[in-house]
């Protein structure tokens, strides 16, 4: 075995970079430093460099996976300081929420079907704005390809997380709640994650856009591709 | 500490639980989060118990999806096929649903607070 792909040594690798971009982007406060997308690319870099496949990297990458269900569990706190806020605000969350499902399925699907994806993408990227979990049992449920779903999750996390509040300031969002909420409807985990980074209140609301976009993503995604006629 | 850590897991063993006897089709961590956040607002489990690992484990949640990033890799073949398409429906999709959703609840909160009275 090569000495590259012993477990401490990618952690110190993988945490290092992240480390380093953290610290430069705080010293520049540059868009093109984003700590979670630099990491990615240059890890695989290496490893493709290196010729180490990802599940020799997983078994150094299972220690820090290990802590992301128990942050999942973690968002509880936030969630129960605000929950008396939640409660007088949800018939605004759940209307949102529901516009939201339906949107992120029909432009999922709309968009790759117009740029000629084949059938499997296009049903595989219809539960794309859901956590991971959730998005492979709904595209399994309704006839896609669970891997090519997660890595489209994974591109929607990251893209959401390094763009998803810019976006929302370009539109002129200004209201806190409303934006983080989106953040978590429109890129689950990660965009919880960097509301997360902002406080815990907004990590809290978007822990709502999370959940309740999972439901009714789950509840939909099958009733309006078969509606599209898509499967 | 190790209370701590044993609380959070509790909550996440529980929510597989749930999973394992019901069949529902939502992830055990955050039926775990709803535990946590129903054992605190019920006041079983104490802020102050699980307060340490809890701000330990959200602020540093971004880094804890690194490696289910970087498992990208495994499917870039599958991507690089067809790479135009799923590029634009992850960036327009992500954009319409951030938009929709922010614009919806920004609306509708707004309408709901002119009355009066109604959040009382």
């Amino acid at each position: 075995m090569k000495l590259i792909s012993e477990p401490y040594i990618l952690l110190t690798i993988t945490i290092g970079i992240y480390w380093l971009t953290k610290y430069l982007q705080n010293k520049t406060n540059s868009v093109f430093l984003n700590p979670i997308l630099i990491t990615i690319i240059a890890v695989i870099a290496i490893l493709k460099a290196a010729g180490i496949s990802y599940d020799t990297y997983h078994e150094a990458g299972k220690y820090i996976e290990f802590f992301l269900k128990p942050s999942i569990v973690a968002l509880g706190v936030p969630l129960y300081l605000q929950i008396n806020k939640i409660k007088k605000q949800v018939i605004p969350i759940v209307i949102s929420q529901l516009v939201g499902a339906v949107v992120g399925i029909i432009s999922g699907v709309f968009i790759a079907k117009w740029l000629g994806a084949s059938d499997a993408v296009i049903i595989s990227i219809a539960p794309k704005s859901v956590t991971t979990p959730l998005a492979i049992d709904i595209s399994t449920s309704i006839g896609g390809i669970p891997s090519l779903t997660a890595s489209m999750v994974v591109m929607v996390g990251i893209f959401g997380s390094v763009a998803g509040f810019k976006i929302l300031q370009l539109f002129k969002v200004k209201n806190p709640m409303s934006k983080s909420l989106s953040m978590g409807t429109a890129s689950h985990g990660l965009g919880t994650a960097q509301a997360m980074a902002i406080s815990q209140r907004f990590g809290a609301y978007s822990s709502m856009g999370l959940i309740l976009n999972g439901l009714f993503t789950a509840l939909f995604t099958p009733i309006i591709l078969a509606l599209l006629g898509f499967i | 500490m190790i209370r701590q850590l044993f609380l959070i897991l509790v909550c996440l063993a529980l929510g597989e639980v749930v999973v394992y006897f019901t069949g529902i089709k939502i992830p055990s961590s955050i039926i775990g989060m709803l535990l946590l956040t129903a054992g605190l607002h019920f006041k079983i489990i104490k802020l102050k118990w699980i307060q340490g690992i809890a701000d330990f484990l959200l602020d540093n949640m971004v880094f804890f999806f690194i490696p289910p990033g970087i498992a990208i890799m495994c499917y870039l073949d599958l991507i690089s096929k067809e790479w135009i398409p799923i590029l634009a429906s992850v960036i327009g999709s992500t954009v319409l649903v951030l938009i929709s959703t922010s614009f919806t609840h920004q609306v509708l909160r707004k309408t709901r607070s002119k009355k009066p009275n109604t959040d009382k």
